[in-house]
């Protein structure tokens, strides 16, 4: 039983596959999500010119534990007038899918919960279904900010669906297959080459889905509407809480898997290659929150309609027009193609974009 | 025969009290905004609920004992407080200033723009929703000017250093070493900000064309301050009515075109540049000598009344003060330059969304003690 | 919103806050690491000596807020007044400084410690022996420049950040 680590696609006992794959990834969330709150709150400092939280534990390891302990001990309030089960459904059904995006990730070659052969379309389904649980929270709360606030959020996720799905196709033509598994296997060169335009439009697309900065302004502090979870306190506030940092991990997983190659690499191990740039690809999330303000609700729509739609429609073109047409010639050549293809749309774009229409005579 | 049934949709403007507890406090003002969905129809701005009486509470005071009470009125800017006071003290009973005296006055009210200057363009980035890293990296720099501040006068934010006839003490020999650091360092760190967030389009986006105040109306409503000047008016106390040695020193007022709250926030990083500019000069050019001219202890001024201003961070701040010949003002009036200011506010929000409102009232930059004194 | 420069606005901001990863973070971490305060500080507190004061009231008229109360009686032996009373309310005291800059005897100093707190209000009105120098209440420089010689030099943030551009 020695070789019984790796890798582990165990023919015929299906049952202990899965149930260690269900521990892993389900102890792989909740651990990375720990993890990431640490790293962004020190990050987050140090880029500010300051020490993040650094007394709980050596190093203030401790203090995303100490966060859960303290919101575990505070009391659970439930709007009096509001529809009861659906409040305290509505954490349920938005952490759920967030767990279940990582059956489908692959942690090495043949290392992932199932290798579904629509692994991204399931991933795209499923990811969905948060939303429901957000319209939900607001709707329980029985306070019409809340409710402005999840209408708010749903239409912003529902408009980032298509660029996001979009992009995703791309890469698929590229690779061939909607499996995860085969999408990595086919990343000789890794696809942020191949579909730079591609990936910057999933990238912005996915943080306006995670209501990341800078489209942060359901849980931005600056207006009268403090977002869906105004009236949520005690563990249901952590469970939302794990699903913005679970959704901005599966949202790292998601990009390292289709555009950066995923487990591949040459010296260490593949996992540790997995962890690797996850880590970087969430070091530049918090990069990005640090810097950059927040953009208004109508900028906010029309940068996915009038600006991220349209370019994510020329780019699923222009990719199959080059698979279809040079099927043959090698993929390197493609590579400075696509850059510059990039660099022209969006610089054209960027000229004829206009957004938002300020100001409303009253 | 079809009857064609019509469907009046009833949409009221809804009143929303945006409290005088709001997240991005700049004190305890509160806002009754009229709603129509999302764009404002109307604003009216009740304030009040800072005032401690201080008009009053100067009538009790001796004139000297009145400077910690100028103090407190915009905490932030509390050296430019004192130094207007003193000005009408000084004008009303006719008392000189030593030379050394007037240029580290130049030199304190200066430092304390640009410390003013740090608060009011950070709370506005944050504002934005740059998160606090632009804060973080403005009370950086104000740390270090408070630091100055705290070795001449002994305290961080309330300093009651400059008095009637000069300032209470000598500066300590350590302090002009630190300012020539500082003044060497500080355009560095300006420049920092400015590719932090000048050219942002994100920025651009959300301030540009923004909560425009025309010019006709900044001057109607008698504005003051770098909310004047980012309408296009070039109007600077320190150039138009010079006081204390101001005519002596080269320096520019830097004016925006379109009053919007991007130019705001230009004109304030500009004006601190200007300031490093006047405080070169002033450096170099300290003669020596007193620091306080000659002044009884209880002032007891001739009947009379004066007028005393100066520029401000926040605009122009004036006391005017009325003397019976006794040891404390028979009247004491404060003209606050960000009361005033904020008159137009209803005018600059209407039409915009509620996430403008708070970009806009970030802009104009006001200190609730003193609108309330 | 047109992308007035292409994105290169978001660049250089993720410039600046990147380099600030390379630099070290400002932050005194207070109870292990304190600072030296301001010699000329005007600390929580005021401290008298008695052999200078007169009992001439000069520190109480000046008071802003009226926080010192002087009783004198007259001593015919001495041929001086005799302080009474000498109470300061340091919950009424602003620390303006204005009462030690008009003791005609410099018998009043301002305080060098900070810390100052108390859980009683009554705790903060002090009288003739709570008001003298100790070891605890050390006085400080402000209108006093011979103390002010002897005290620590004030550590300045423009010292402790060396950040490079």
């Amino acid at each position: 039983m020695a070789t019984a680590w790796l890798p582990p696609d165990w023919p015929g006992n299906f049952w202990a596959h899965w149930a260690i794959f269900a521990v892993i990834s389900i102890v792989f969330v909740l651990l990375m999500f720990m993890v990431f709150v640490w790293v962004e709150r020190r990050a987050m400092g140090i880029m500010q010119a300051r020490l993040g939280p650094n007394r709980a534990g050596p190093f203030g390891i401790l203090q995303p534990a100490a966060d859960g302990l303290k919101v575990l001990l505070k009391e659970d309030i439930v709007p009096a007038k509001g529809d009861k089960v659906v409040h305290w459904l509505a954490p349920v059904v938005a952490v759920v899918p967030v767990l279940l995006i990582f059956a489908v990730v692959p942690f090495q070659g043949g290392a992932l919960l199932v290798d579904l052969n629509i692994g991204i379309l399931y991933i795209v389904a499923i990811s969905s279904v948060t939303t429901v649980g957000v319209f939900m929270a607001g709707w329980a709360s029985n306070n019409k900010y809340s409710l402005l606030g999840a209408m708010r959020q749903v239409a912003s996720v529902v408009s980032y669906e298509i660029p996001v799905v979009l992009s995703i196709v791309g890469v698929i033509l590229l690779a061939g297959s909607l499996s995860m598994q085969q999408i990595v296997m086919a990343q000789d060169i890794p696809f942020i080459l191949l579909q730079p335009l591609g990936f910057l439009l999933f990238f912005i697309g996915a943080l306006a889905e995670i209501n990341r900065a800078p489209f942060d302004l359901m849980e931005a502090d600056s207006e009268i509407v403090a977002g869906f979870h105004i009236e949520y306190s005690g563990m249901k506030f952590a469970l939302f809480y794990l699903v913005e940092y679970g959704e901005a991990l599966a949202i790292s997983a998601i990009v390292t898997t289709l555009f950066l190659g995923g487990w591949r690499g040459p010296l260490l191990p593949p996992w540790l290659w997995f962890l690797v740039k996850v880590g970087i690809v969430f070091f530049v999330i918090v990069w990005i929150r640090t810097t950059v303000p927040r953009v208004r609700i109508d900028q906010l729509m029309a940068l996915a309609w009038k600006f991220l739609f349209p370019l994510a429609l020329l780019n699923l073109l222009i990719t199959a027009v080059e698979i279809l047409v040079w099927p043959a010639v090698s993929l390197w050549v493609m590579v400075p193609i696509n850059i510059a293809v990039m660099i022209v749309l969006v610089l054209l774009w960027s000229r004829f974009f206009k957004l938002g229409w300020g100001k409303v005579e009253v | 025969m079809e009857t064609t049934k019509e469907v009046v949709i009833n949409a009221e403007p809804f009143v929303v009290n945006i409290g005088p507890v709001h997240p991005s406090t700049h004190g305890v003002f509160r806002m009754r905004t009229t709603l129509d969905g999302e764009v404002i129809v109307d604003m009216e701005p009740v304030f009040g609920y800072l005032h401690r009486g201080i008009e009053k509470l100067a009538e009790e005071r001796t004139y000297t004992g009145c400077i910690p009470l100028t103090d407190r009125l915009d905490y932030l800017a509390s050296m430019s407080n004192n130094l207007a006071y003193c000005l009408a003290v000084e004008k009303l009973a006719g008392i000189a200033v030593p030379e050394r005296a007037e240029y580290l006055r130049v030199i304190m009210a200066e430092l304390q723009r640009i410390a003013s200057h740090l608060i009011a363009v950070g709370s506005f980035l944050n504002d934005c929703g740059a998160f606090v890293t632009p804060i973080m990296y403005m009370f950086r720099e104000r740390e270090k000017i408070v630091d100055l501040f705290d070795m001449v006068s002994g305290q961080r934010l309330t300093y009651n250093y400059v008095r009637v006839g000069g300032v209470s003490q000598d500066v300590p020999e350590e302090f002009i070493p630190a300012l020539e650091k500082f003044l060497k360092e500080m355009p560095g760190w300006i420049d920092e900000y400015d590719q932090l967030l000048k050219e942002n389009e994100i920025l651009l986006a959300r301030a540009k064309g923004v909560g425009v105040l025309p010019k006709e109306l900044a001057i109607n409503i008698s504005a003051s301050g770098p909310v004047l000047r980012a309408s296009g008016v070039k109007w600077d106390i320190r150039k138009a009515d010079p006081y204390s040695i101001y005519d002596r020193f080269e320096f520019d007022i830097p004016t925006g075109a379109a009053g919007d709250c991007y130019d705001r926030y230009r004109v304030r990083i500009e004006e601190m540049r200007q300031s490093l500019r006047i405080l070169e000069q002033a450096m170099k050019d300290l003669p020596e000598g007193e620091v306080r001219s000659e002044v009884p202890h209880l002032i007891r001024p001739p009947v009379g009344e004066a007028y005393g201003h100066i520029e401000a961070p926040k605009g122009e701040l004036g006391f005017y003060l009325v003397s019976d010949n006794s040891i404390a003002p028979y009247r004491f009036h404060v003209r606050a330059p960000t009361l005033i200011n904020l008159t137009a506010l209803s005018d600059m929000m209407r039409g915009w969304k509620v996430a403008d409102l708070i970009i806009i009232f970030g802009s104009i930059d006001i200190c609730l003690a003193e609108v309330d004194r | 919103m047109k992308f007035e420069r292409y994105g290169i606005g978001i660049a250089k901001g993720l410039r600046v806050t990147i380099r600030h990863l390379l630099r070290r973070p400002i932050t005194t971490q207070y109870p292990e690491q304190r600072l030296n305060t301001s010699r000329r500080i005007r600390g929580n507190e005021l401290i008298w000596d008695k052999e200078k004061c007169t009992g001439c009231a000069t520190c109480a008229k000046t008071c802003p807020q009226g926080s010192i109360h002087i009783v004198t009686s007259v001593s015919i032996e001495e041929n001086k007044y005799k302080v009474e009373k000498f109470e300061v309310d340091h919950g009424y005291c602003i620390f303006c400084g204005l009462c030690v800059e008009a003791c005609p005897y410099e018998a009043l100093f301002m305080g060098y410690a900070y810390e100052r707190a108390r859980y009683r209000r009554g705790e903060l009105v002090l009288a003739k022996e709570g008001l003298l120098a100790s070891e605890e209440r050390k006085p400080s420089g402000y209108a006093h420049p011979e103390i002010a010689a002897t005290l620590p030099k004030q550590s300045l943030l423009l010292d402790k950040d060396r950040g490079k551009r």
